[in-house]
Order: structure tokens, then C-alpha cells, then sequence
């Protein structure tokens, strides 16, 4: 394993060296398969599979909501698989910001409560929390609906609530999965474009997606299939790709 | 992003442990402070809210039920010790019984004079029921009692029971010789009688009466309440009647109680002691104190079963919220919740709740406490131990209740949780 961020001027926003994440059973199932990808900072990357091509556990693994059988995830430059649930929290609460397909907004509290949230595990005040939230919510456009519960809002403008969330801690990456699944063509379309924004800003994002345009649509796509990384748009060559 | 950079580039294979270290260095762990446990938690209630007052209610009706039995009981007692210490421990009641002999009953009219020699007696008076009926006045039949009856009476009956007058004088030496009457309270009510000022009168059989008194309500004494009292001289130079004592009130020296209780019935009768009936009315408060002790352990064990099932419903509702929002336990571990911070907040969810349903129940407790006393005329009693236990015991069952749920939710995996 000669490969290691140290040898760069600059770590990685997050990188995966030869993870492997098998799952018992007989036989065991190897969601994915030697592993390495390397996204630097300010990149905007698609991760594009088919449904069962071990996509969503690579994305499980990068954001350390699950953890690799075996090799090394590293974000900004800190190597994550080994450490404990405290400080697996503490990564997430602070260098990882998730979107998710159903967004998981909470319907009994504000649209900027919800934003707020995403500071809620810091150890911020409440009132650093919410200054922070409005801050993130007018940045993705809405500051006409702070006061907003989920319910009273529209897909594509909960979607934006949740990007708001994950951004609102100021991440090294924003993890979104699927983030148009659940959104009709005009919504996907303003939420890819509230993306491009914020990569053109320099944030660091990386979307999960099974939609092949949408993914060409990005500066940069990473093919998994049956677990292992192959050439975008020649899936039946096998091997893995940096 | 002005994150401090890790390890110096000459280091060329990471070792775990610093790998570790160096995280743990470049992280400050998750943190969730109490008052942003209690805001999360109160989040989550507020959310469900008819739900949240169902569950809490099953501890309020078994938090109430037990502050309410306690509280009751309480007062009760107070109330029950009042009327003993009103009616002091050392007063005896001598009564003639037809005892086995089957003899006329009739105690000997110097009874009374006899008992008042004994020793450790200190004070002694008696009554006699008499015939004559009482009226308001004498255009009414001699039907028209109103229940109340005429009774001869010592001078000495007043500061025998401790009792008092309320208007006007109760009898003496020189009142009790004349046509003069004292009311009991409830008498003087029936009859109308509010002021003395108007030199009013009472018709006891063909005589005239004049009222120159109305009594407080005696200690235990209902029967006397409801009795007029005239002067023993005067009934019977009135009435031309026996004054056979029908009650005999004893007040002993209370240390010497018992042994004045041993020889009451033969100095009553030495004849045939055993047409005399001896009781000591204290007896029968205390005895209904202790009937009072065995229905307060009753309810409280009811108000135990209540609370219990309250506990199992609040367990019951958090077990089913941990299932509805497994979502909700994900997205949190995703935004940096720990295990321990799933954990708190479910426990104090179940607490928030067993607490509004322990402060409600306390409140609802007090509130029928008060009432009830109140229409019972007590005086209102809550020992703290009712307040505090109940109150107490509302947090320790939602704790309990809590721990199951809260600890299965901390177990959740993020990637289970979040599954849609």
C-alpha cells in the first residue's frame, strides 16, 4: 500500500484505499471489492451504478455510517475506519454532510429548525444553530421560508431544506444520495443546479445516482459495478479504475 | 476550510493508533448538552401530542389515585385525632343494660354522687332522658319534636365532655332550680332559635321554658346535639319524674383510666354489675382510625396497579416510536448522534412524559384531596411524602420504562435506520 495522501502536497477530501465491505453469509456477499478512489477537494463527482451495485454501501462506507471490512477511509486527511463510535460521530457532526432521497426532514419543527439540526450535535448555542441555519437556508434560496414546516413546502424546496442541513456545518464533503430521486423533472433540475452552485463555490459533492444523464451531466463520474469500480459507459470491462 | 493539517509528510506508513490520534486530535467529539437533550426530547412529544397525553395519563391516574389516597387518609386522620384530642382519651360512659339478669336496668338515682368518690375520678355528670315532649311553642301538637328530645342534666355535663356555649349561659346552681332551658346546637337549629335577646321560650310539656342558652356542637355527641337541657331540680319538681341516669360521663385521671374502668360497674350496681354497660368513646375513633389504615393500604395498592400499567403503556408507546422513527434515529446519527446521544434523548422522552403525567397527577391528587376534605369538613392534609414520592415514583417508572426503548434505538444501526 504504497498510495497514501501523505505523499500529496494536500489530502484528499475523501479517499477510499482498497476497501473491501463483505457481508457474512453463505456464500458471503462482497458488496464491494477493493476499492480505491481518490476526491479532491473542490471536485463535484458522480457515483453511478445500477440498483445492487453496491453504490449505496459505498456511500454507507465514504460517509462512515457503515465500516469497511477491511482497507482505509480517509476525509480530510483523517483515517476514519478504525475509530470508535464517539469519534465516528464526531466525523460525521463535523466533516460530513449527507443528502438523502427521502430527505428526512422532521414534520413537527420549522423548515429552519430542521437546517439547525445539522449543528444540533456540535455543541453549538441554540442561537449560534439557528443564525447559522438562516444563513444556510438563504443560500439555497430559501429565506422566504424559514418558518415553513416540511409539509407546507414543496419537494424540490424540501430537498433544498435538506441540502441546506448538510451544508450548515460547513463540511469537507457533502455526501447526497439520490437527491433527485424523489423530485419531479423541474425540481431535480433546480436541485442539480443549486449543486453546480455550490461546487462552483468549492464545495467538495458527491452524488449517488442510477441515472446515467444525470451523471454525465458532471464533471466527473466513477462507474461501480458488482461492487468494484469500472470505465463509465463500458461496464462489461472489468477491473478497477483511479 | 482552515482545518489544521495532520502528520508531517516523512512519516510514510500511518500506524493505526496514530492514525487514531491524529483524528481524535483534529476532532472535537459530538456534543449534546442537557438543555438540547430536553429540547429535542420536548420536540419529539410535541410532534405526537394526543399520544404523548394518552400515555402520560396512565401515570396521572395512578399518581393522582395515590396522592389522593394519602392525602385522604391524612386528612381523615387529622381529623379523627382532632375529635380525640376534643374528646380526650379519659372520659368513660357508664349506661344501664339489661345484662343477664334481666333486670329492669334503671341505675339508682345517687349513682352518679357514688362514682364521683372513687379516686382518680375528676369530674362526673349525668343525664336523663325524660318523657315530656319539647315544642316551639304551644299551638303545636305534642308530635311536632322535631326529633328533640328533653334531658335532665348536671351542672357538671359542659366541663365533663369539654363542650361549650355558643350564646348565652348553659345552667347553675341557682338556673338549673327554675324553668330554664339550654339547646344543643342542632336543637336550637330545628327550633329556629338564632338570638337570646328576645327572652324566647320553649314549650316542655304543659310549662314554659325560657332559653337562656345554645351549645356548640359536643365532641362526639350527636345524640346531645339534638337534646334540650333543663335542670335536674327543676325536672323534677316539674315532672314528678325518677331520675334514673340514663347516660353517666366519667372523666378519670388519665394514667388511671384502666383500673377506674375495673371498678366503674360495681360501684354503678353493686347489686348486679352486670346490668352496667361501661364504654370509652375515644374507643371507637380509634378503632375507626385503624378501619381507615386498612382501606388506605387498599387503594394505595390500586393506585400501585395504576401506575404500573401507566409505566408499561409508556414503555409501550416509546417501543413503538423507536420502530416509527427509525428514520428519525438515522438522519440523527448521520448529522453526528452518538449512540449515547440516541440513547438520552429516548430516555428523556419517556421521562419528559412520566413527569407531565406525575405533575398533572400530583396537581389532580391535590385538587380531589381538597374537595373531598373541604365537603367532608377537614382540615386539608398532604403529607410530602405523597407529593414527593408520588412525584418521584411518576420519574423512577418512566426511567424504567424508558431504558428498554431508549437502549434499543441507541443499538439501531445508521444504515438500518436509514433504510426507507
Amino acid at each position: 500500500m504504497s498510495t497514501s495522501s501523505n505523499e500529496r502536497s494536500s489530502p484528499a477530501a475523501l479517499e477510499l484505499i482498497d476497501v473491501v465491505k463483505q457481508y457474512p453469509g453463505h456464500p458471503p456477499v462482497r458488496a464491494l471489492d477493493s476499492v480505491s478512489l481518490r476526491i479532491d477537494r473542490g471536485e463535484l463527482v458522480a457515483i453511478v451504478g445500477p440498483s445492487g451495485s453496491g453504490k449505496s454501501t459505498m456511500l454507507h462506507v465514504m460517509g462512515t455510517l457503515d465500516r469497511p471490512t477491511s482497507g482505509r477511509v480517509e476525509i480530510d486527511g483523517i483515517e476514519l475506519s478504525q475509530l470508535s463510535d464517539r469519534r465516528l460521530a464526531a466525523a460525521r457532526a463535523r466533516l460530513i454532510g449527507f443528502v438523502f432521497q427521502q430527505f428526512f426532514l422532521l414534520e413537527g419543527v420549522t423548515a429552519v429548525e430542521n437546517v439547525a439540526n445539522g449543528l444540533l450535535y456540535s455543541g453549538a448555542s441554540k442561537s449560534k444553530r439557528l443564525g447559522r441555519a438562516v444563513t444556510a437556508l438563504s443560500r439555497v434560496g430559501l429565506s422566504h421560508r424559514l418558518h415553513h414546516r416540511p409539509s407546507a413546502l414543496s419537494g424540490g424546496e424540501r430537498q433544498r431544506v435538506a441540502i441546506a442541513r448538510a451544508l450548515v456545518h460547513d463540511p469537507a464533503i457533502i455526501l447526497a444520495d439520490e437527491p433527485t430521486g424523489n423530485l419531479d423533472s423541474t425540481s431535480s433540475a433546480s436541485v442539480m443546479e443549486l449543486l453546480f452552485d455550490l461546487h462552483r463555490e468549492g464545495r467538495t459533492i458527491v452524488v449517488i445516482t442510477h441515472d446515467r444523464d444525470m451523471a454525465a451531466a458532471l464533471p466527473r463520474q466513477v462507474a461501480v459495478r458488482d461492487g468494484q469500480l469500472v470505465v463509465p459507459d463500458a461496464a462489461l470491462v472489468g477491473g478497477g479504475v483511479r | 476550510m482552515s482545518r489544521q493539517r495532520k502528520k508531517p509528510a516523512a512519516v510514510s506508513s500511518p500506524a493505526p493508533e496514530e492514525s487514531r490520534r491524529a483524528g481524535g486530535r483534529n476532532l472535537p467529539p459530538s456534543r449534546l448538552g442537557p438543555l438540547a437533550v430536553v429540547g429535542v426530547a420536548s420536540d419529539g412529544l410535541r410532534g405526537r401530542k394526543l399520544r404523548t397525553a394518552l400515555s402520560a395519563l396512565g401515570i396521572t391516574i395512578g399518581i393522582a389515585a395515590m396522592v389522593g389516597v394519602l392525602g385522604l387518609s391524612e386528612s381523615s386522620r387529622a381529623d379523627l385525632q382532632a375529635q380525640i384530642a376534643a374528646l380526650g382519651t379519659n372520659l368513660l360512659t357508664v349506661e344501664p343494660s339489661s345484662g343477664f339478669g334481666g333486670g329492669d336496668g334503671a341505675l339508682p338515682a345517687e349513682t352518679a354522687a357514688k362514682i364521683g368518690r372513687i379516686g382518680p375520678v375528676d369530674l362526673v355528670a349525668d343525664t336523663v332522658t325524660l318523657d315530656e315532649a319539647p315544642r316551639r311553642n304551644d299551638l303545636v301538637s305534642e308530635n311536632e319534636t322535631k326529633g328533640v328530645t328533653v334531658v335532665a342534666a348536671d351542672i357538671d355535663l359542659l366541663d365533663t365532655l369539654k363542650a361549650s356555649v355558643a350564646d348565652g349561659v348553659w345552667l347553675d346552681e341557682a338556673t338549673s332550680a327554675y324553668q330554664n332551658v339550654v339547646l344543643g346546637s342542632v336543637a336550637a337549629d330545628r327550633y329556629g332559635v338564632t338570638g337570646l335577646d328576645d327572652g324566647a321560650q320553649l314549650r316542655i310539656g304543659d310549662e314554659w321554658f325560657t332559653i337562656i342558652g345554645v351549645l356548640d356542637e359536643f365532641p362526639l355527641s350527636e345524640d346531645l346535639d339534638r337534646s334540650v337541657f333543663i335542670g335536674k331540680d327543676a325536672a323534677a319538681s316539674t315532672f314528678d319524674v325518677e331520675l334514673n341516669p340514663s347516660t353517666i360521663f366519667v372523666r378519670t385521671d388519665p394514667d388511671q383510666i384502666d383500673a377506674v374502668r375495673g371498678v366503674l360497674s360495681s360501684t354503678a350496681d353493686p347489686e348486679s354489675p352486670d346490668e352496667v354497660s361501661i364504654s370509652r368513646p375515644s374507643d371507637a375513633l380509634e378503632a375507626q382510625a385503624a378501619a381507615d389504615n386498612a382501606f388506605t393500604a387498599l387503594f394505595l395498592g390500586l393506585g400501585a396497579v395504576a401506575l404500573l400499567v401507566g409505566g408499561i403503556g409508556i414503555a409501550n408507546v416509546m417501543v413503538i416510536a423507536v420502530i416509527e422513527r427509525r428514520n428519525e434515529i438515522g438522519l440523527r446519527r448521520a448529522l453526528g448522534a452518538t449512540r449515547a446521544h440516541i440513547r438520552r434523548q429516548f430516555l428523556t422522552e419517556a421521562l419528559l412524559l412520566s413527569a407531565i403525567g406525575g405533575a398533572a397527577g400530583v396537581g389532580l391528587g391535590v385538587a380531589v384531596t381538597y374537595l373531598y376534605a373541604n365537603y367532608e369538613g377537614w382540615t386539608v392534609v398532604i403529607p410530602n411524602v405523597a407529593i414527593f414520592g408520588g412525584f418521584g415514583a411518576a420519574i423512577a417508572i418512566g426511567a424504567v420504562a424508558g431504558l428498554y426503548p431508549a437502549t434499543r434505538a441507541a443499538r439501531l444501526a445508521p444504515t438500518e435506520a436509514l433504510r426507507a
